[in-house]
């Protein structure tokens, strides 16, 4: 395993920038586009909620690998040309972005309804209450959550071997073809994504027990 | 206590991984003919996805294409009327991981004999001349490898030996690895390439399917087909080198070759036998 | 228009759902395994052996923070190396069922742990021994909360059988790409078949779970 490591070093950790790139876009990504379809779920106008509940739904219910096939092969076709990269970064945000929603909206949801009428009593608006007193809670309480949607993008991010997306996994597959040694080199592929997500696992493991008894 | 065993953990299973590693199997060893004999039985490794060579029948569910009627004909041509070929679908990635797995014992795939892989494995004479090439949408401004200039795309398949050849002969287009033909040349007609390389067979066969994609240029390479087999398996070798001289002289081997590709435009069987 | 309806001939249809049947094979196979490894796994973490816990422990944290793609490829193209040659079905079949025990190992024990510690204490005090407490106490009611995250993770399964793909597992996906690999004017429509195929299997799953969840709420009173 180290003699694949350090012959195809440049690949690999070429590869793991990609998977690194599309990991923090993509969450940066699902992040406000679930915010905006978490409040969508929570609006008190009907036909809002149901725009926000469908997407949700339907989201959640396919496959990431259908959600970035599609991407890849059907947007450059008709709209904008867009690369393996690209394709595949916008499938992993529309995809997580589901998730995300659902998290903040319980988060938001958990946070006493008694906050926001005791917030519009003392003259704030729905907007400044939002901000000042009911996300900034909801925040602290969707963090380790949020961390493990990290390391799930992290993971879903090898979707992009199947799109040339030059991650981590596309490097691994060309390697192991070349090198004609799977062994070695799906081991080394396997040690360069523990590398990051064993720390961060643990760290949101921490972070739990420390806030979740707040 | 606790801490120090967390941090022992890793070492001990980073120890265990690396004498995995060094352990091989000994399938590669047995002998594949005897094998064949006894179980009446040769396990083809196929392509599905590339037409006329081994294309899913939709219908069927079954592979058709020349290389499983010469895997057909071989295998019975050795074993006799009533032994069976088997066709396990693989691509360019897979197949070499998969014989030497030991789940094929042969690999009929549109493999090209190279000396990178002739020292991992042995290979048959050859069966099928190709040529390197390039297909591109009808009217693009790329009619040779020579317009595959900085900044183009070029789409391959990973593990075939065309990638290695278009990034020596195109060092400057961006060469995107895709894991098979057909994700190959749906990408190209999504647009996510400028060309795609691989040998002109194949590249035939994508154009019979789409008249809008057309192959320029000529062959820039000589791309002969043999089948693959583990190292050292020369019973096996002899055996199948000699079945082909037989199909070839008896007319079989013609028939077929006449069967996928005699309608062709521009296809001359003389140079590819 | 009219193409778009050709992509839906009964040809296309019938191999669909020949993969569809794989689909649904591999998922439910790789359950039934998971269920029962996973549960064991997680339970494992409560074994009072030394340092039995914290190994179990390890692996399983190894196995999760590893992309299933990365296990799949491992199981099909490494293992042989040590000896181990499947093929393609059971290799889909072993390495969900790797992951998924993984996953379940982790939502067990979460789902113990999240049953009142004084619970346990409460037992041991009437005079139950750690495994009795356990079996007639905390895992009743760990199991009942443990159900919508378990379901989920069934629905996850069943999305990430899509996977396989790319060991030609002839599963939904790889035969939709199959038929729209032949004819380019079947991607949209095989698009949307895919779509709405995965999405009524697992809406299904996820309106049983709910079922599920109230039927046993009903019937014992916690």
């Amino acid at each position: 395993m180290f003699t694949i490591i350090s012959e195809h070093w440049g690949e690999l950790v070429s590869g793991l920038g990609y998977t690194l790139g599309s990991s923090v876009i993509a969450l940066i990504g699902s992040l406000v586009v679930g915010t905006v379809f978490a409040l969508m779920e929570i609006s008190t106008y009907r036909w809002v909620r149901g725009i926000g509940r469908t997407y949700v739904e339907i989201i959640r219910n396919i496959p990431l690998l259908v959600i970035t096939m599609g991407f890849y092969v059907i947007v450059p076709t008709f709209f904008v040309k867009i690369d393996g990269f690209t394709a595949g970064t916008i499938g992993l945000m529309i995809y997580t972005s589901a998730f995300i929603a659902e998290t903040i909206r319980a988060g938001i949801e958990a946070v006493s309804t008694g906050q926001m009428e005791g917030a519009r009593s003392v003259g704030l608006t729905y907007g400044q209450a939002m901000t000042h007193i009911i996300l900034p809670q909801a925040v602290k309480m969707v963090i380790p959550p949020l961390g493990n949607q990290f390391i799930n993008l992290v993971k879903n991010s090898s979707v992009l071997a199947f799109v040339a997306g030059f991650d981590l996994m596309y490097q691994g597959k060309i390697i192991a073809s070349t090198t004609f040694n799977t062994f070695d080199t799906y081991l080394a592929v396997g040690v360069f994504y523990l590398i990051i997500t064993m720390p961060l696992s643990y760290l949101m493991r921490y972070l739990e027990k420390k806030w979740v008894t707040a | 206590m606790k801490r120090r065993l967390r941090l022992l953990l890793p070492i001990l299973l980073l120890g265990l991984a690396v004498i995995l590693s060094s352990c091989g199997t000994n399938v590669a060893k047995q002998d594949a003919l005897q094998n064949a004999k006894d179980t009446k039985t040769i396990v083809w490794g196929v392509k599905a996805d590339t037409r006329l060579f081994g294309l899913m029948d939709i219908k069927t569910g079954k592979i058709k294409g020349f290389e499983i009627d010469l895997a057909d004909a071989l295998t019975k041509q050795i074993l006799g009327k009533d032994a069976t070929a088997t066709m396990v679908q693989v691509t360019s990635d897979t197949r070499v991981p998969l014989l030497k797995a030991g789940n094929i014992d042969a690999v009929i795939a549109t493999m090209t004999i190279t000396p990178d892989r002739k020292k991992v494995l042995d290979f048959t004479n050859s069966y099928f001349n190709a040529g390197q090439s390039i297909l591109v949408k009808k009217g693009s401004p790329i009619k040779s490898v020579k317009d595959l200039k900085a900044g183009t795309k070029v789409i391959g398949v990973q593990g075939s030996n065309s990638v290695d050849n278009i990034k020596k002969v195109a060092p400057d287009a961006t060469v995107l690895q895709l894991s098979d033909y057909a994700q190959a040349f749906t990408a190209l007609k999504s647009g996510q390439g400028d060309a795609l390389t691989t040998d002109n067979g194949i590249l035939y066969g994508m154009s019979q399917q789409d008249p809008n994609y057309v192959v320029v240029g000529g062959s820039f390479t000589q791309e002969p087909y043999g089948i693959a087999v583990n190292k050292g398996q020369t019973n096996f070798v002899k055996a199948l080198n000699k079945a082909l001289a037989e199909l070839r002289a008896n007319g079989e081997y013609k028939k077929l070759v006449d069967k996928w590709f005699g309608d062709i435009p521009g296809f001359d069987a003389k140079e590819v036998s | 228009m009219q193409e778009f309806l050709n992509a839906y001939s009964w040809v296309n249809l019938r191999f669909l759902l020949d993969g569809l049947w794989v689909t649904i094979e591999v998922s439910v196979v790789s359950i039934i395994f998971s269920f029962i490894i996973g549960t064991l796994l997680g339970l494992g973490r409560y074994v009072q052996v030394k340092y039995f816990s914290a190994i179990v422990g390890f692996i399983i944290d190894i196995i999760r923070n590893l992309p299933l793609l990365l296990i799949l490829f491992f199981t099909y193209f490494s293992l042989p190396s040590i000896g181990i040659r499947l093929s393609v079905v059971p290799a889909s079949i072993v390495a969900m069922t790797i992951f998924e025990s993984a996953m379940l190992a982790e939502i067990v024990r979460s789902g113990i742990s999240a049953v009142a510690v004084g619970q346990m204490e409460a037992a041991r005090s009437n005079g139950l021994t750690y495994m009795q407490a356990m079996r007639y106490i905390v895992m009743p009611q760990a199991f009942r909360k443990m159900i919508p995250p378990i379901v989920s993770q069934f629905i996850s399964l069943v999305k990430d059988t899509s996977l396989a793909t790319i060991i030609l597992l002839p599963d939904l996906t790889e035969h939709a790409q199959i038929i729209y690999g032949q004819n380019v004017n079947y991607v949209i429509p095989m698009f949307v078949a895919l779509a709405a195929i995965y999405f009524v299997v697992n809406f299904v799953l996820s309106q049983a779970s709910r079922w599920l969840e109230k039927r046993l709420s009903r019937s014992k009173i916690n």
